[in-house]
């Protein structure tokens, strides 16, 4: 059993179609039961055409829920791009193995380079971005988590799905998060936009997470990207496998972004519309299905919209990104993938949340808690300090 | 008015309201908060903290002359990372006290019985001051108190649900069968709720969110110390007996047989 036996009882298009019929009275009922819990029948009301009227209700709710549980902060984190080389096609994305651009992977020096520019910015969560190609496989990520794991607090990557064994040698090298987003859940669609490659297999992208789930990382990060298929549909199966997956593997946590189609190299497609009304409004359905959850807010939005919609529900932020191999450091911007919408620079966004009365927050985790040692003045005094502390089954005993 | 003050290894607390560290907007309203609250015991997220001597958003908001610090493990999943985040913790902020929570499920944050009682015996051996964070589990808080915790901590409602004193039969049971101070720790959403566990007889609460999440930190952390304070009052004070609701006079008394038995 994984998650595309209950992905196969729910067609998109029935899904799609019983959410526009959903009226005032169904989300009054689901705003109703935001203490008590939602059903998956009440996140379709929030994602309604019928929600729209409520949506500052919804906006206020959201925020208040957030408060509650994350309180006035917002987590810092930055993308560190190590390859731009891909081996799908893919309609939409910068990196599409049909593009002429060049292309790039960083050796160890150029990711220490860029490294060095993140942490004097002062990122401690990184998330590590690569294209798919074999060129860039498990033992290049390895690497990659070895050389930056004594630089950084969290560690996450954003890559081709892999296999279980394969997700369990990153975690012992140190990798805390995954995120994996789904593009689409619409069976009809996503062969349209996945022309060629290993991810034209939607099956395989859609067990991801459990494959990543009986590897035990620590998080797990999902979404739709908005503008393939019919938007509402598609965050709707996000909540699906959302509340699939954290019945299933209870001790991981689980966070969900928000991706919209940018502008980016390659041919023109049509863009389903995604408007940041739209956003908003998925956002806050989320906060209000899921107290839990985190929610990530990207660089991909205008500044205007983050500055207005970061106390929305949303957990996290990017800031000062730069989508292309080697960008903090050195490279040009045009081996980007796709464009980003909010130029400033980390100071300057967590200098506007500290004016708004939020703090941002740039550590919220400790490489010890991926059993891993810190350099420097508590090397000496740990059991076993250097690189991963192993057999600790006599510590507990 | 003054109150007894509270020993925990040895250590006095004039102040029997503890708190967290996280959720504030800046670190200078939590600085402000906690002096509000007149505490002496806060709790620090070793997740949040640099521990290589580098100045963060709430250490250098800590004015360690006032407040002893209370590292908490927030974040591991099991007692074998409990015991390196308690070593690191020891080592980077200079205290062998230790909030032990291991929640392996980072959805609810409840707390792990089996592991938690593991860690509190393997860190109560290394020397550590260890609070376990834990369910209002009456046998587990004798375990845990056997196994060398310096009080333990249950959780009044799930943690950050401002729920209230939830799991208020357990914890009188707790309180009543304890040697080691009883702090109640998570779901105190209002003043009255930490009124109300320390007429229980509670010997501490712990409060983050209800009054980080205020529209007002300052005055709410404030609030809280008031209601702390006349909770413990009257404790101590003896609560007078509740009357009972008056019983009415059956037609039939159920003793009048006695004057026919002639005794």
């Amino acid at each position: 059993m994984s998650f595309v036996d209950v992905w196969q009882q729910h067609d998109f298009l029935s899904v799609e179609k019983s959410i526009l019929n959903k009226t005032a009275e169904d989300v009054r009922q689901a705003l109703s039961r935001a203490r008590s819990g939602l059903s998956l029948d009440d996140l379709q009301a929030l994602l309604s055409p019928a929600a729209a009227a409520f949506l500052e209700e919804m906006a206020r709710l959201s925020h208040e829920l957030t408060v509650e549980r994350f309180g006035r902060v917002m987590q810092l984190y930055a993308p560190l791009y190590l390859s731009n080389v891909c081996a799908n096609v893919c309609t939409y994305c910068g990196f599409s193995a049909q593009n002429r651009i060049p292309r790039k992977v960083l050796n160890d020096q150029e990711i220490l380079a860029d490294a060095g520019v993140l942490r004097g910015m002062g990122f401690e969560h990184i998330l590590l971005v690569t294209g798919e190609t074999s060129r860039v496989g498990v033992a290049y990520l390895k690497n990659a988590l070895r050389v930056l794991r004594p630089q950084f607090s969290n560690l996450s990557i954003e890559v081709q799905p892999l296999d279980q064994p394969d997700y369990e040698a990153l975690i012992e090298a140190g990798l805390s998060t995954v995120l994996v987003y789904q593009e689409t859940y619409d069976a009809l669609t996503y062969p349209k936009h996945h022309l060629s490659g290993p991810k034209s297999d939607i099956k395989y992208r859609l067990e991801t997470p459990d494959r990543l789930g009986r590897a035990g990382v620590k998080k797990i990060g999902l979404g739709a990207l908005s503008g393939l298929s019919e938007w509402r549909a598609d965050a709707w199966f996000v909540g699906l496998h959302l509340r699939y997956l954290e019945k299933k593997y209870w001790k991981t946590k689980y966070s969900i972004s928000f991706p919209r189609l940018r502008p980016h190299e390659g041919k023109d497609i049509t863009v389903t519309p995604f408007y940041e009304r739209d956003l908003v409004q998925a956002v806050c359905a989320f906060r209000i299905f899921n107290q839990e959850v985190e929610l990530s807010l990207s660089t991909r939005e205008s500044e205007m919209f983050r500055n207005h919609a970061f106390r929305l529900g949303f957990t996290s932020m990017s800031a000062g990104s730069r989508t292309n191999p080697g960008g903090y450091s050195s490279a040009p911007e045009s081996l980007e993938q796709f464009e980003i919408d909010d130029d400033r620079s980390p100071a300057e966004v967590a200098g506007f949340l500290r004016q708004n009365g939020y703090e941002p927050v740039w550590k919220d985790w400790d490489q010890t808690y991926d059993g891993f040692g810190q350099s420097g003045n508590l090397t000496n005094s740990l059991p076993a300090q250097a690189g991963k502390i192993r057999d600790l089954a006599s510590v507990a005993s | 008015m003054n109150t007894s003050p509270l020993t925990i290894a040895g250590v006095n607390f004039d102040s029997r309201l503890f708190l967290g560290t996280g959720k504030y907007s800046s670190g200078s309203v939590m600085a402000e908060s906690l002096s509000a609250t007149g505490s002496e015991l806060v709790t620090v997220a070793l997740r949040r903290v640099h521990t290589d001597g580098r100045a963060d958003e709430i250490l250098g908001h800590l004015d360690r002359g006032r407040y002893r610090l209370l590292p908490n493990t927030s974040g591991v999943r099991d007692a074998k990372e409990a015991i390196l985040a308690a070593e690191l913790a020891r080592d980077a902020l200079e205290t062998n006290w230790l909030k032990l929570e291991i929640h392996p499920d980072p959805k609810y944050l409840m707390p792990d019985a089996r592991e938690t009682l593991l860690a509190t015996e393997a860190l109560a051996k290394r020397g550590f001051v260890v609070l376990p964070y834990i369910h209002a589990d009456p046998v587990l808080c004798k375990q845990l108190e056997e196994a060398g915790a310096a009080a333990v901590m249950p959780l009044g409602a799930p943690i950050g649900s401002n729920r209230g004193l939830e799991t208020r039969a357990f914890l009188e049971i707790i309180i009543a069968q304890s040697n080691v101070p009883v702090v109640v720790d998570a779901g105190l959403g209002a003043p009255s709720h930490a009124a109300a566990a320390m007429e229980m007889g509670a010997d501490a609460v712990l409060v983050n969110t209800a009054i980080a999440a205020a529209a007002d930190p300052v005055a709410m952390g404030h609030a809280f110390r008031l209601a702390v304070q006349a909770g413990r009052l009257a404790f101590e004070s003896g609560l007078a007996s509740r009357s009972a609701k008056p019983i009415a006079q059956p037609t039939s008394p159920l003793t009048s047989f006695l004057s026919a038995v002639g005794v």
